[in-house]
C-alpha cells in the first residue's frame, strides 16, 4: 500500500493542528536539535553527546554472554516478563546499589525502560499541568522536554561546586508555598552532575533530605554516574540518608554496562511504586527480557565490577586530558567546572556569547558540543557549553577542545573589536593565554544564576 | 518513467529540513511513476551521480552548497539537467547582499541596509561607523547572515549595546552580516512556478515578535493563512515585484520571494528570495500550490517537466 504522505495540504495540517494535545504546544523543537543533527557526521569530533565508551566492551564476551543466556533461558527471554522486572534482574540491581553503600529491597524496585522512562513514569504520576517541579539550575538537557511534556511548570535552583544552593531551595520552597503552590518534586543530580559536573556536598545532601523529610516533597534522585569516581571520597546516596521514605532513586545500566539494553529502574517508597508501576503497565507492559537476562547473565560471571574499574580507568585519563586541554586552549574568560567523576564539564563563557551560535560555527570547524540553553527549562544558559569526555579518545578530545578555544577566542576578539575593548582585536585572536593552574577551579565555578523570583510562565 | 536522483541531506545546517523535503518529493515522484534514486550528498556526490546516471536531479538541498549555485555547477559538468534554478541564478539568491543591490539598483524596494565582512570590522575599523547605520537604520535594526538560509542567526538589536553581540552571533554562520532597517508589518511570502507568481501565504507568529527557525518547521508554532487576506491592489503588487525579483534574480523553474507589508506606509518591501524553497509538511510553496489547485503531486512533476524542458543558456 502506498503511503499518501505527499497529499497533506495546508487544510491537512490545520486538522491536524487542531487535533494535536495543547501540551505538544510546549513540546520544544528547536535550531538546537537541527544543529545537533549535524553533529553525527563522521568528520565531526562531537564532545556533545552523552555516550559511554562501549568500544571496550569485548566483542567475545557480548557473544558468550548472549549465548550462554539462549541457551540457559531461550523462551522466556523471547517473552513478556512482570511489569515490575524480573527478580534475576532486581538481584543485580540491589547489588550495583550496595557497591555504593545503598541499601534497598527487591520489591522497592521497578525496573524501567532506561532512566529516562523514571523521569517520564515520576512526571506521569505526580504531575498536573501547572504543578511546579524544582530542579537545579543548569539540569539534565534530557529531563527538560519531559517536564515540558507533562507541562510543569520548572523553577530551577542554582548550584556552585558543592552542588544545588539549598539555601535557595528553602528560599524558593517559602516564596512558593506564599504563593500557594507546592512543589511535587525536587529533581536533582547529586553526583558529578549532567551537565554542570559538580557534586553536592555531604552537608547539602543531609540538608536536602532533612527538608524534603520536614516538608513532605520528593526528592528524584537521579544517580547515573555515581560508580563512576575518578578521586575523592565516595559520598552516601541520598535514599540512604533518607532511607527511602522521601526519596525516589533513578538508577540505570546505561554507564555502568551499556545504553543499548535499555536498562534503569527506580527505587520507591512503596506507594509511589505502585503508581509507577501502573504508568509503566500502560506505556510498555514491560521492559525487554531478554536485555533483563541478559544483565542477570553478565553479572552471575562477577566481573562487573572489573568492567566498571577498567571505565574509572579510562575516563579519568580522558578527564585529565581535557583539563589538560582547557586549560591550555580557553581563553582567561571562559570558566569551568573540574568534575570528581561522570562525563561532563560545564564552561561558561563572557555572557555576551551564544553558545548556539558558536555551535555553528564550531560546526564548520567540525567540532561540536552542547550549547548550554538546553539544560535551561527558561532560556538562560546562553553563554554555557557542555563537553563529554567520555565519548573520544584522548587525541580527539585534545584536538576538539583545541578548535573550540580558537572559535571561541575568535568571538571574543571580534566582540572586543565591535565595543572598541580591543582596537584591532587580531592579536585577541592568535595569542594563546598563558595555560591557567587547574587548581582551584573548583573555587571559581561559576554557573549563571537566574534574575531573583525569575521562573519559567511560558510553559502554558 | 525517467530516472529521478533526488538529492537530500547534505552539510548544510538546513540538513534535516532537507532531508524532509527529500523524502517528500521522493514520495510523490514515486507516487507519479517515476524511478527515484535518494542521494543523501557527501563526498561520493560525483560518484553516485555517475552510477545513477539520472535522466534528471531534483535538487531538494537547502542552504550551503545545496542552494549556492555549488551542487548546481557539478551537475552542469556532469550535464545532468536539474530542477530549481541554474547556478548563477542560486548565488544571488543565496547571497543576500548582492540581492539586495541587484534589487536596489533595479528600483524594487527593499528595507536600506549595510553589509560587512569580519575582515571590515578587525582590520578597517568599520566599528567606528556602526554609530552611524545605528542612526540611519533606527532601532531595532535586524542582523542577519548574509547567507544563511533559515533564520538561523537572525537577531534583533533593541539598543546599540545589543549591536555588537547580534553581530557575533551572526558572523557565527556567515562571513558578512548585514545590518538592516526593520520593517514592521505582515511577513507575506509568495512561491512562484515557472516565474508565475501563486496566492500569497501570510505568516503569523503565535509567540514571539520574531519567528525563530523552529517555528518555520514545527507545525502548531506559526499559523499560515493562504490565500493572505489582502487587498486586491496590494495582492498584485506583491505578485508583480515577486515576479520582478525572480526574472531580475535570473531564477529558474520555481522560487519563493519573501516580503513584509509595512504597517505604517502600506509599502512593500523584497527581503530575500529562496531559490530551492522548504518542500516540507509545513512549506509555503506547497501550500500556496495547494491553494491554486496543484497539488503536491502535480507540482513536483511540474517541477520536473520544467527541469527537463529546454530552457534558455544559463551562462553568460
Amino acid at each position: 500500500m502506498s503511503r499518501d504522505r505527499s497529499r497533506a495540504t495546508s487544510r491537512d495540517l490545520e486538522r491536524y493542528a487542531g487535533l494535536f494535545a495543547s501540551r505538544t504546544k510546549v513540546m520544544k523543537s528547536s535550531a538546537m536539535r537541527d544543529l545537533m543533527a549535524i553533529t553525527e557526521r563522521p568528520e565531526v569530533i562531537s564532545l556533545a553527546g552523552g555516550l559511554p565508551d562501549t568500544s571496550t566492551f569485548p566483542a567475545e564476551s557480548l557473544a558468550a554472554i548472549t549465548a550462554k543466556m539462549a541457551a540457559e533461558n531461550a523462551s522466556r527471554a523471547l517473552q513478556y516478563g512482570p511489569t515490575e522486572g524480573l527478580d534475576a534482574t532486581k538481584d543485580c540491581i540491589v547489588e550495583v546499589m550496595a557497591a555504593e553503600g545503598t541499601t534497598v529491597d527487591r520489591e522497592d524496585i521497578l525496573v524501567t525502560t532506561g532512566g529516562q522512562q523514571v523521569i517520564d513514569l515520576v512526571c506521569k504520576t505526580l504531575v498536573d499541568p501547572g504543578d511546579v517541579i524544582v530542579a537545579e539550575a543548569p539540569t539534565y538537557p534530557g529531563a527538560v522536554p519531559a517536564f515540558m511534556s507533562y507541562e510543569a511548570d520548572v523553577v530551577q535552583i542554582a548550584m556552585d561546586a558543592d552542588g544545588m544552593r539549598v539555601d535557595e531551595l528553602e528560599e524558593t520552597l517559602d516564596r512558593l508555598e506564599a504563593e500557594g503552590r507546592r512543589p511535587k518534586f525536587i529533581y536533582t543530580i547529586p553526583s558529578f552532575q549532567n551537565p554542570a559536573g559538580v557534586t553536592m556536598s555531604l552537608t547539602r545532601r543531609r540538608r536536602l533530605v532533612q527538608l524534603a523529610r520536614e516538608r513532605e516533597l520528593l526528592v528524584l534522585e537521579d544517580n547515573p554516574y555515581g560508580l563512576l569516581r575518578y578521586e575523592g571520597e565516595p559520598l552516601p546516596t541520598l535514599h540512604s540518608l533518607d532511607g527511602g521514605d522521601f526519596v525516589i532513586y533513578l538508577g540505570t545500566f546505561s554507564k555502568v554496562l551499556s545504553p543499548g539494553i535499555r536498562l534503569g529502574w527506580a527505587a520507591a517508597p512503596p506507594p509511589v511504586l505502585e503508581k509507577l508501576n501502573l504508568g509503566k503497565q500502560a506505556t510498555d507492559l514491560c521492559s525487554s527480557t531478554m536485555t533483563q537476562l541478559f544483565v542477570s547473565t553478565y553479572f552471575a560471571h562477577d566481573r562487573w565490577e572489573d568492567y566498571l574499574r577498567s571505565l574509572r580507568d579510562l575516563y579519568r585519563r580522558r578527564r585529565d586530558t581535557m583539563l589538560d586541554a582547557l586549560a591550555e586552549h580557553l581563553p582567561p574568560e571562559a570558566s569551568w567546572t573540574r568534575p570528581q567523576g561522570g562525563l561532563f564539564i560545564w564552561a561558561t563563557l563572557p555572557e555576551y556569547l551564544d553558545t548556539t551560535d558558536l555551535l555553528a560555527r564550531a560546526l564548520s570547524r567540525n567540532v561540536a558540543f552542547v550549547p548550554g540553553r538546553a539544560a535551561y527549562a527558561d532560556g538562560r544558559g546562553a553563554a554555557s557549553l557542555r563537553l563529554n569526555f567520555s565519548g573520544v579518545g584522548e587525541d580527539d578530545i585534545r584536538e576538539g577542545v583545541r578548535r573550540i578555544g580558537a572559535v571561541i577566542r575568535e568571538q571574543i576578539g571580534l566582540y572586543g573589536t565591535l565595543t572598541g575593548a580591543h582596537p584591532g582585536g587580531a592579536d585577541a585572536i592568535t595569542e594563546p593565554a598563558a595555560a591557567e593552574p587547574a587548581v582551584g577551579l573548583a573555587d571559581v565555578v561559576e554557573l549563571p544564576r537566574g534574575r531573583e523570583g525569575e521562573r519559567r510562565s511560558d510553559a502554558r | 518513467m525517467t530516472r529521478v536522483a533526488v538529492l537530500k541531506g547534505g552539510r548544510s545546517l538546513e540538513r534535516q529540513v532537507s532531508l524532509r523535503s527529500g523524502a517528500r518529493v521522493e514520495d510523490a515522484l514515486a507516487d507519479l511513476g517515476h524511478e527515484v534514486v535518494g542521494i543523501d550528498v557527501g563526498h561520493d556526490l560525483v560518484t553516485r551521480l555517475r552510477e545513477a546516471a539520472p535522466d534528471v536531479a531534483f535538487v531538494a538541498l537547502h542552504g550551503r552548497d545545496g542552494e549556492d549555485g555549488t551542487v548546481q555547477e557539478l551537475l552542469e559538468l556532469l550535464g545532468i539537467p536539474f530542477t530549481g534554478s541554474g547556478v548563477w541564478g542560486c548565488m544571488r539568491c543565496a547571497d543576500k547582499v548582492i540581492a539586495k543591490h541587484a534589487m536596489t539598483e533595479a528600483g524594487i524596494p527593499t528595507p536600506e541596509f549595510y553589509a560587512f565582512t569580519e575582515t571590515a570590522f578587525k582590520e578597517l575599523g568599520a566599528a567606528d561607523a556602526l554609530g552611524e547605520i545605528e542612526q540611519r537604520l533606527a532601532f531595532p535594526i535586524v542582523v542577519k547572515p548574509s547567507d544563511q538560509g533559515s533564520a538561523l542567526g537572525i537577531r534583533f538589536a533593541r539598543s546599540a549595546g545589543e549591536v555588537p553581540a547580534a553581530l557575533v552571533a551572526a558572523f557565527s554562520y556567515s562571513e558578512r552580516v548585514l545590518l538592516e532597517r526593520h520593517v514592521h508589518g505582515r511577513e507575506l511570502a509568495v512561491s512562484l512556478l515557472d516565474g508565475e507568481a501563486l496566492p500569497i501565504v501570510e505568516a503569523v507568529p503565535r509567540e514571539e515578535d520574531f519567528y525563530d527557525f523552529s517555528a518555520r518547521y514545527t507545525i502548531g508554532r506559526t499559523s499560515f493563512v493562504c490565500p493572505a487576506q489582502l487587498g486586491d491592489e496590494t495582492t498584485e503588487r506583491a505578485q508583480a515585484l515577486a515576479r520582478d525579483v525572480f526574472a531580475l534574480l535570473g531564477c529558474r523553474g520555481f522560487a519563493r520571494v519573501d516580503l513584509m507589508l509595512e504597517e505604517a506606509t502600506g509599502e512593500l518591501f523584497v527581503l530575500e528570495a529562496n531559490a530551492i524553497p522548504g518542500l516540507t509538511e509545513t512549506s509555503l510553496l506547497p501550500q500556496a500550490a495547494d491553494a491554486a489547485g496543484i497539488g503536491f503531486e502535480a507540482l513536483i512533476g511540474r517541477i520536473v517537466e520544467l527541469a527537463l524542458a529546454p530552457a534558455p543558456a544559463q551562462r553568460a
